[in-house]
C-alpha cells in the first residue's frame, strides 16, 4: 500500500496534526461507531485543552471518557452527555464546559460546515434556551433560529472498510455522525476495520468519497463495547420488542 | 384505577396508522412497538440512523454496530436502511416522519412541552427531542398525570425549560387522554381511565381544557 494517505498506526496518523487548544470532531453515537484506536492515540499524545464536537462524551474510561479522565477536554459540543460520572463531576466543578445542541441541529451544523454553508435558519429550538443569544427571523408566522455551520481542525472517524484512496464504507448504525464529520475538518483521519487495495470497494457503494479523508489507518483490537445489551428469549414471538 | 405502563403503550399504539413512519422515544414510548396491530405496516425510525428498526436480538446475536436511539441492541428487518445523522434529521426536521411518541416532564395548555432539563440538576442534554417536536407532523406525549410528589404535570404554563412551543397534539396520561384537532385549539378531555372521575382529573389539572 503506497498511498500517501495510509499511515502505519494511530499514533503516526495523528503526528503533526494534533495541537493543544484545537477543535476536534469525533464520530460515534454513544460508544457505537467511535474511532477507538485514534481516541487511544489522542489520549497517549497528551494533547490538552481540546474542544470536542461529539454527540456524546463516552462512558467512564471508554471512548471520549478516556480523554475526560486525563483532563484533556476543555469543552464539549454535544447533544447528550448522560451516563458519564466523571463528566458530571468535572462539569459541576466548573472544570469542563458544555454547549448543548439539539442532535439534528448539530448534525446539520456539521453538514453545513463541511459544505461551505455559513449557517441556516431552523425552527428547532425556537422559543427555548437554545435560541438565546442567536439571531431569529419570523417568516410566514413561523420563527426560525440562525444556526452556524461547524468546522474543526481535525475529525476522527471510524468506518468499516476503507481503501488507500480514503474511500469509506460504514456498517449499520455505526455510521451516525462519521460521514458528516469527515467533510467538516481541515484534516480528517479515518480508522477502518478493513483497509483494502484500490478496486476492491464498489464505487457505487462508497459512503464517504476519499476527497474528505486525508489520513487512514487499519485499526486493531476493537472492543466494540455494547452500552445497553437488550435481548429477547427465543420462545417469544418475533414481534416482541421489549420484555 | 390509573392506566399501567402497558395500558399507556397500548393506548398510544391506537394513534398508529398503516404506512406510518414513526419515531418512538425512550421509556414507555418504546413499549408501543409491542402493540402495533397485526397486519399494520408501520416503519420505526431510530434517529441515530436507521429506518425499519426490528426487535431485540436473540441472546448471542447482539451486534455492537446495530443499536437504537436508546443505545439498546436491536435487529434489522428485510427492508431496513441506514443513513447518517444529517440524513436522519432531514427526515425528522423535513416533516417526513408521521408520528413521534415521547415522554414529558410537563405539558402546558397551549401545547408547550418540557422534557429535557431541570434547573439545578445535572443536565444531560436534549438529544433529538427538540428536532423531533419541531419537525414531526404529529406529536403524542405519554406521561404520568402527576409527579411522584403529586404535583400536576399538565399545567397552565411550563415552568421547566421548554423543548418546544405549541408542539403537542395528543396527551396520554395514566388518568386521561386529551386531544386537540389543530394546534390553534384547546385540548379536550376525550377518555378517562377506569374508576377515575372527571372531578379527580379536574382537581389534578391546572391546565385549561374542554370537558
Amino acid at each position: 500500500m503506497t498511498s500517501k494517505k495510509v499511515y502505519a498506526d494511530a499514533a503516526s496518523a495523528l503526528k503533526g496534526v494534533v495541537k493543544d487548544g484545537m477543535t476536534l470532531m469525533c464520530g460515534g453515537f454513544g460508544v457505537c461507531g467511535i474511532p477507538e484506536n485514534l481516541i487511544a492515540a489522542l489520549h497517549d499524545s497528551g494533547v490538552r485543552n481540546l474542544t470536542v464536537v461529539s454527540n456524546n462524551a463516552g462512558l467512564d474510561g471508554v471512548g471520549l471518557g478516556l480523554l475526560l479522565q486525563a483532563r484533556q477536554i476543555r469543552k464539549m459540543i454535544s447533544s447528550y452527555v448522560g451516563e458519564n460520572k466523571e463528566f458530571e463531576r468535572q462539569y459541576l466543578a466548573g472544570e469542563v464546559e458544555i454547549e448543548f445542541n439539539p442532535q439534528g441541529t448539530m448534525a446539520e451544523r456539521i453538514r453545513a460546515g463541511g459544505a461551505g454553508i455559513y449557517g441556516f435558519f431552523t425552527k428547532v429550538g425556537a422559543g427555548t434556551q437554545v435560541a438565546e443569544g442567536k439571531e431569529t427571523r419570523t417568516v410566514d408566522g413561523e420563527t426560525y433560529v440562525l444556526e452556524k455551520g461547524l468546522v474543526a481542525d481535525v475529525a476522527l472517524v471510524k468506518a468499516w472498510k476503507g481503501d488507500t484512496e480514503g474511500n469509506l464504507i460504514y456498517r449499520k448504525t455505526a455510521r451516525n455522525f462519521n460521514p458528516n464529520m469527515a467533510t467538516a475538518a481541515q484534516v480528517t483521519v479515518a480508522e477502518v476495520e478493513e483497509l483494502v487495495e484500490p478496486g476492491v470497494l464498489d464505487g457505487d457503494s462508497i459512503h464517504t468519497p476519499g476527497i474528505f479523508v486525508q489520513r487512514i489507518i487499519q485499526g486493531a483490537n476493537y472492543t466494540k463495547m455494547i452500552e445497553k445489551r437488550t435481548v429477547r428469549k427465543r420462545m417469544e414471538g418475533s414481534r416482541a420488542v421489549v420484555a | 384505577m390509573p392506566w399501567s405502563r402497558e395500558d399507556l403503550a397500548a393506548r398510544a399504539a391506537k394513534e398508529l396508522k398503516d404506512g406510518f413512519y414513526v419515531n418512538l422515544g425512550i421509556g414507555i414510548p418504546t413499549l408501543v412497538a409491542n402493540y402495533i396491530p397485526p397486519g399494520m405496516h408501520v416503519v420505526l425510525q431510530s434517529e441515530n440512523g436507521m429506518l425499519g428498526t426490528g426487535p431485540f436480538p436473540f441472546e448471542g446475536e447482539e451486534d455492537p454496530d446495530l443499536i437504537n436511539a436508546g443505545k439498546q441492541t436491536v435487529t434489522a428487518l428485510p427492508t431496513t436502511s441506514y443513513f447518517s445523522s444529517a440524513d436522519s434529521f432531514a427526515m425528522i426536521r423535513g416533516g417526513h416522519i408521521n408520528l413521534a411518541i415521547l415522554g414529558a416532564m410537563e405539558v402546558a395548555e397551549n401545547g408547550d412541552l418540557a422534557n429535557w432539563m431541570i434547573p439545578g440538576k445535572m443536565v444531560k442534554g436534549m438529544g433529538g427531542a427538540m428536532d423531533l417536536v419541531a419537525g414531526v407532523k404529529r406529536v403524542v406525549v405519554v406521561m404520568d398525570h402527576t409527579s411522584k410528589e403529586g404535583d400536576p404535570k399538565f399545567k397552565k404554563a411550563c415552568e421547566l425549560p421548554l423543548t418546544g412551543t405549541n408542539v403537542v397534539d395528543l396527551l396520554i396520561t395514566d388518568l386521561a387522554v386529551f386531544s386537540r384537532p389543530t394546534r390553534r385549539d384547546l385540548f379536550k378531555l376525550i377518555e378517562v381511565a377506569p374508576g377515575v372521575t372527571r372531578n379527580e382529573i379536574r382537581s389534578k389539572t391546572p391546565a385549561k381544557y374542554l370537558e
